[in-house]
């Protein structure tokens, strides 16, 4: 059962001039969070913005086995994302959650490949310490427009997650898209059996399930669609999902998702 | 009450809401047979507001009673059927489908959703329309019936004096206010229907007027809404004329809305010593103001 918390800001990491990560003190929300749920959030009790705004819960903190918050990973694009960047430590920040169907967990021998793209990284955390946890091998594929918007590469190595970077300006990993880097170890992989998660702009989520199927693996991709309410109600998130006898319905991503197996969606 | 398309069909909410606790759950527009919507971008925001065209996106009136009616029923919550038709044989074959199901307690008559071409808001923006759709349903049910009016009319009130007189036992108002907005540096209409409606606080004030018109021209209840967002704003629309309140788009922010409202207007009626909040239907005070000052 989700439930609504006015969240004091216990810390704002800036980690670059766009892309922020804010701690609050939810430990309700963060507790009951299960790899690839997600909170909607209103800075403020103004009417602009209106509605809350939808973000994976990045990191589950814990303090002495307690659980004491979470972060959110924020890149600065429209009003809500620019309130998250510049609030400051004490502010209240209205965080509704956890929301969403989770992502599926595989266990050994099955592999676990995560790939984000840019600000598509944030539910990786929380999904990589829940792999890692099973004894699960887990590498991330992290994709961004250059080296500069790389965060948190030590955090995920640090629990044992092997990297595998690309960069559009190749000024870190491959340069390309991430799907260079992946399609490359599907080709190597043989017949290890992996699950592909993916986060990241929709094109992304595209080619990453096509590469995936190309290859004979499963992917589970978590999609972000304009949401009004994150409960099911307005069914403005809605994402075309394929029937059984060929067609399409739409799907509201908020209750329906936002995790879908990288099969069923249809792609625009 | 939750207002139609704001509260899907209900029992999305019941892990986070007791149903039972709330006046009336209105369900999701529907029609008879299902329907896909519009495609995304289904809404967008404005200040105070947000506009919308889903497109009544939904399961049809016959999957609503096997999949959802009855787990509103073993929820106890008071279920108020939204029904839209392209025609009106849809609108009475609706009503009457519905009459004969269990755990139905009255039908929302949508006259007046601006997001789509057919039937729907051409029958709720005349006169004939609105009187022919209302007492073609009431032939056919027993189940109270409220037109759900339109406010992109020119005279709401001779439109709700056209359902009283049609038979309506209540009408409620107002849908949304047909809206657009555009991206300035593309050019292109934020929503895929290029058109939608505006809800929220930002249509609140043209809401009240609505009500407090239509409270002047007919005797039977009536159910306010726009852009209610806490309990100030839902007493402002009960003395405006409203007997009833529906709650939209604040849902949407604030899913725990409801305890807040009822705690909100209980605190008003006893610190205003009412005792009924019936009596405060419709009491808005208009006598000349006595002067309290000259100035020089």
């Amino acid at each position: 059962m989700p439930v609504d918390v006015e969240a004091r800001v216990i810390r704002n990491t800036r980690l670059s001039p766009d892309y922020n990560v804010i701690t609050l003190a939810a430990p309700e929300i963060a507790d009951a969070t299960a790899p690839g749920q997600f909170v909607m959030v209103k800075p403020g009790r103004c009417g602009d913005p209106l509605l809350r705004r939808p973000f994976s819960v990045f990191e589950v903190l814990r303090e002495h086995g307690r659980v004491t918050g979470l972060t959110l990973l924020s890149k600065r694009i429209g009003v809500t994302t620019s309130m998250l960047f510049d609030a400051v430590e004490g502010d209240t920040i209205s965080c509704l959650g956890p929301l969403g169907k989770p992502f599926e967990l595989v266990e050994p021998p099955v592999q676990a490949w995560m790939v984000a793209g840019g600000v598509g990284l944030a539910p990786f955390a929380t999904l990589g310490e829940a792999l890692v946890a099973r004894g699960t091998k887990t590498t991330l594929f992290y994709g961004a427009r250059s080296g500069k918007e790389l965060f948190y590469l030590d955090w995920f190595a640090s629990r044992g997650i092997d990297l595998i970077l690309a960069t559009e300006d190749g000024t870190q990993g491959d340069k390309g898209r991430i799907t260079l880097p992946l399609e490359r170890e599907l080709q190597r992989a043989g017949s290890a059996d992996v699950m592909v998660y993916a986060c990241g702009p929709e094109p992304m989520l595209e080619a990453v399930a096509h590469v995936a199927e190309k290859y004979g693996r499963p992917s589970q991709v978590s999609v972000e669609r304009v949401m009004g309410c994150g409960m099911g109600g307005c069914y403005s998130c809605v994402i075309p999902v394929k029937d059984a006898g060929g067609g399409q319905h739409y799907v509201r991503s908020c209750i329906g998702g936002p995790v879908f197996k990288g099969a069923e969606l249809v792609w625009n | 009450m939750a207002a139609s398309g704001c509260f899907g069909y209900g029992v999305e909410y019941a892990d986070a809401v007791d149903l039972a606790s709330i006046g009336a759950v209105v369900s999701k527009g529907l029609f008879i047979k299902e329907r896909s919507g519009h495609p995304p971008q289904r809404i967008v925001e404005t200040p105070s507001g947000m506009l919308n065209a889903i497109g009544l996106q939904g399961i049809g009136v016959h999957r609503y009673i096997k999949e959802k009616l009855p787990e509103l029923r073993r929820l106890g919550a008071t279920n108020v059927i939204n029904i839209c038709g392209s025609t009106l044989d849809e609108y009475v074959e609706l009503a009457r489908i519905l009459s004969d199901a269990e755990g139905v307690h009255a039908l929302e008559i949508n006259i007046s959703c601006p997001n789509i071409k057919e039937g729907g808001i051409t029958f709720g923006c005349s006169l004939h329309g609105t009187f022919d759709v209302v007492s073609a349903i009431k032939k056919v049910t027993r189940l109270p019936v409220i037109p759900k009016l339109t406010p992109n009319v020119t005279d709401v009130a001779s439109i709700a004096k056209a359902a009283e007189d049609a038979g309506a036992d209540a009408v409620s108002l107002v849908n949304t206010f047909l809206a657009m907005a555009i991206d300035v540096e593309t050019r292109r209409p934020k929503l895929s229907n290029i058109v939608g409606g505006l809800s929220g606080p930002a249509i609140r004030p043209i809401a009240v007027r609505m009500v407090y018109e239509c409270r002047r021209a007919v005797k039977i209840p009536i159910i306010g809404m726009g852009g209610i967002a806490n309990a100030t704003d839902a007493l402002e629309f009960m003395i405006a004329g409203a007997t009833a309140v529906q709650v939209g788009t604040a849902n949407f922010v604030d899913p725990f809305i409801w305890s807040k409202l009822l705690d909100g207007m209980t605190d008003y009626l006893r610190r205003h010593r009412i005792e009924r909040i019936a009596d405060l239907v419709g009491s808005v005070d208009t006598s000349a103001r006595e002067k309290q000052w000259i100035s020089s």
